[in-house]
């Protein structure tokens, strides 16, 4: 209680500028950051994409590339359902824990009602709870995940996202063989399915805190210009998460934004240092990187399944080996539909962050 | 044979200058690609319904019935048209009437190809 | 909320000014030629049609000419090329007949998935149907219009 009376008000910055107190370190909140006193660990992981994913940059961390759209099935719909069940099943072998000790998946893709995930869900047989947060489903299931780990209520929690370009084509925009013609300014649906197992005990990189955040809206209503939508957003998160922990963006070895893409991470580069928080070099976003400049992918890569390959493929194997000690994962995600757009409401976005560290 | 030469230069012109106007409007004021299919029906309607469209088709030839706005022409032709021979009722059959040939056989191929080919993700 | 607002207007106003804009030039001249090929394509067949079969009419002879350009640009959807000259054409490719038809027939391919019943015939008109909608509702004005001026000269 008196921890709560003390966060009133927004000038009491000074007990967090210099070290978290110590209270604070313990299963606390503040406005908007979890710190857990008991941090779940990652101990198993799996990353799968397509061609386009498997061609970029990131392309030799991934654990497996298809290179068929179709992955031999009749729909791309079937086909994203297999990536999310190969990317599911893996992330469990990895970990050497056995199917029937993981007691929770929590997964969520683009489509409506979540069909991909839940239809995972019935072949694995597990206990299933399905979010949707757009691109940040990845991080709102890992901040979730370690809630319930911390709390004690499960042992091991496994989370998992996926997107498919053509399937998330379909029902954003127009049918996959229409002509036209993209704004530069357009992203790119990743195709590709992330998963990590978390686990209570074990060996691996912790979550250590996770910030949820609020739903932002500066007005823009442009649905090709995703990046320029979500930038307040993750600001939002990131701030709220700098000013909880009472840290810096210096004091971490990476921060890692989802899919702003180029045009989006310029503009969150400008809003933070114009909050007084400049991103140095240790920022970088996942959609920027997960395709290179000569793939034609305009501003970069989108969908749940950017930062989920990502994360679970280079971020994690780098906080694997010891290069990066402090990781801030803030995915964010457009939480409009293709009707709210056409019946004129703006985009709201929302950004959840974990911090991983090794 | 110079005046063909002549009649495809002013038609490949004509019909790539539509074009530009079409794409100058998707660039300065982002109107989605439907709304300007829309635009340009309805100025072909518009002229074949003030009776200028004939004139310029003699003309333009393909680089004005190629565009939709030939397509919006010919509605509008067929509308007048079977209006003035069957009177009130005309209106609503004519322009249906006047492009089922082009109508009908996107149809009808459509279904066809879907019956053989799948679409690929780029 | 005014505070809202303003904040709102001023950072839409600068990602106008960061966002970049398609290269004009190019794109515009990309569309010029490729829509004025397709038209020009359209007059070679008609004059090619008029050539071969002497005793049909103009009218027919059109209606020969946009239906070929129609098949042949279903054709290329379903082989999978039409897009790619759409990306780079842009409204050289939409705006010609052969944009209709690629707008009709990617939507049927499209939604194949769902079945021919109700995938492919449900849907196909999704993206051509404000053309099609238009075009009927206000050349049925256009018609009686005419109707009604004509009789009032009488």
């Amino acid at each position: 209680m008196n921890v709560k009376t003390l966060h009133k008000g927004n000038n009491c910055d000074f007990l967090f500028k210099d070290k978290m107190p110590e209270f604070l370190s313990k299963h606390e909140y503040t406005r908007q950051t979890i710190f857990f006193n008991n941090p779940p660990s990652i101990v198993g992981k799996m990353a799968v994409g397509g061609c386009k994913e498997g061609d970029g940059p990131v392309g030799k961390y991934l654990d497996k590339v298809h290179c068929e759209d179709k992955i031999g099935e009749k729909t791309f719909e079937k086909a994203e359902i297999d990536m999310l069940t190969e990317a599911a099943t893996g992330a469990i072998k990895s970990s050497g824990i056995k199917k029937e000790d993981v007691d929770l998946f929590i997964a969520g893709d683009l489509l409506n009602q979540i069909t991909s995930s839940s239809y995972v869900a019935r072949d694995l047989g597990i206990p299933y709870a399905g979010i949707y947060s757009a691109c940040s489903t990845m991080s709102e299931g890992l901040a979730l995940a370690s809630m319930m780990l911390n709390a004690g209520y499960f042992d091991n929690i496994l989370c998992a996202t996926v997107s498919h370009f053509a399937t998330a084509e379909r029902q954003y925009r127009y049918p996959l063989e229409y002509g036209c013609q993209r704004p530069p300014y357009a992203q790119w649906t990743v195709t590709g399915a992330g998963a990590t197992l978390l686990s209570r005990g074990g060996n691996g990189p912790k979550i250590t805190g996770a910030t949820f955040g609020k739903v932002v809206d500066w007005g823009t209503n442009d649905l090709n210009n995703m990046g320029a939508s979500m930038a307040p957003a993750a600001m939002s998160s990131l701030i709220a998460m700098f000013n909880d922990t009472g840290t810096e963006p210096d004091d971490f070895d990476l921060i890692l934004t989802g899919d702003l893409g180029k045009l989006g991470s310029d503009i969150l580069r400008k809003l933070m240092s114009e909050a007084g928080y400049p991103l140095g070099q240790n920022y970088i976003d996942c959609g920027n990187m997960v395709y290179g400049i000569d793939q034609k992918c305009y501003q970069g890569g989108s969908g749940c399944g950017c930062s989920a390959t990502v994360v679970n493929s280079y971020v994690l194997d780098k906080v694997i080996s010891g290069e990066y000690k402090k990781v801030a994962y803030f995915a964010t995600g457009a939480l409009m539909s293709a009707q709210s757009c056409y019946q004129g409401e703006t985009i709201p976005c929302i950004s959840h962050g974990v911090i991983i560290e090794a | 044979m110079l005046e063909n030469l002549l009649t495809y230069l002013i038609v490949f012109a004509s019909g790539g200058l539509f074009c530009v106007i079409a794409q100058l409007l998707i660039i300065k004021t982002k109107l989605t690609p439907a709304r300007i299919l829309v635009i340009f029906l309805l100025s072909g309607i518009f002229l074949q319904a003030i009776g200028v469209y004939e004139p310029i088709y003699s003309v333009l030839k393909a680089g004005i019935s190629v565009p939709i706005i030939g397509f919006g022409a010919a509605l509008a032709k067929g509308a007048i048209t079977y209006a003035h021979q069957f009177g009130f009722v005309g209106a609503f059959a004519g322009g249906l009437i006047q492009t089922a040939f082009g109508v009908g056989v996107a149809v009808v191929a459509s279904f066809l190809v879907t019956l053989i080919f799948s679409p690929k993700s780029k | 909320m005014n505070e809202t607002n303003r904040r709102n207007e001023r950072y839409n106003e600068y990602v106008k000014s960061v966002t970049p804009s398609t290269s004009t030039l190019k794109s515009l001249l990309n569309s010029f030629w490729i829509g004025g090929l397709t038209c020009l394509i359209g007059q070679i067949i008609f004059d090619l049609y008029k050539w071969i079969f002497p005793q049909l009419d103009a009218t027919n002879i059109t209606n020969f000419t946009s239906m070929t350009l129609i098949s042949v640009a279903i054709l290329f959807t379903g082989l999978g090329f039409y897009d790619v000259i759409a990306r780079r054409g842009g409204a050289g490719s939409f705006l010609p007949i052969t944009g209709f038809a690629n707008a009709i027939s990617s939507a049927s391919l499209e939604f194949k998935t769902e079945g021919l019943i109700f995938g492919t015939s449900v849907k196909m008109f999704s993206v051509v149907g404000p053309v099609v909608v238009n075009g009927i509702f206000w050349s049925t004005v256009a018609g009686i219009i005419h109707l009604i001026i004509s009789g009032l000269m009488l």
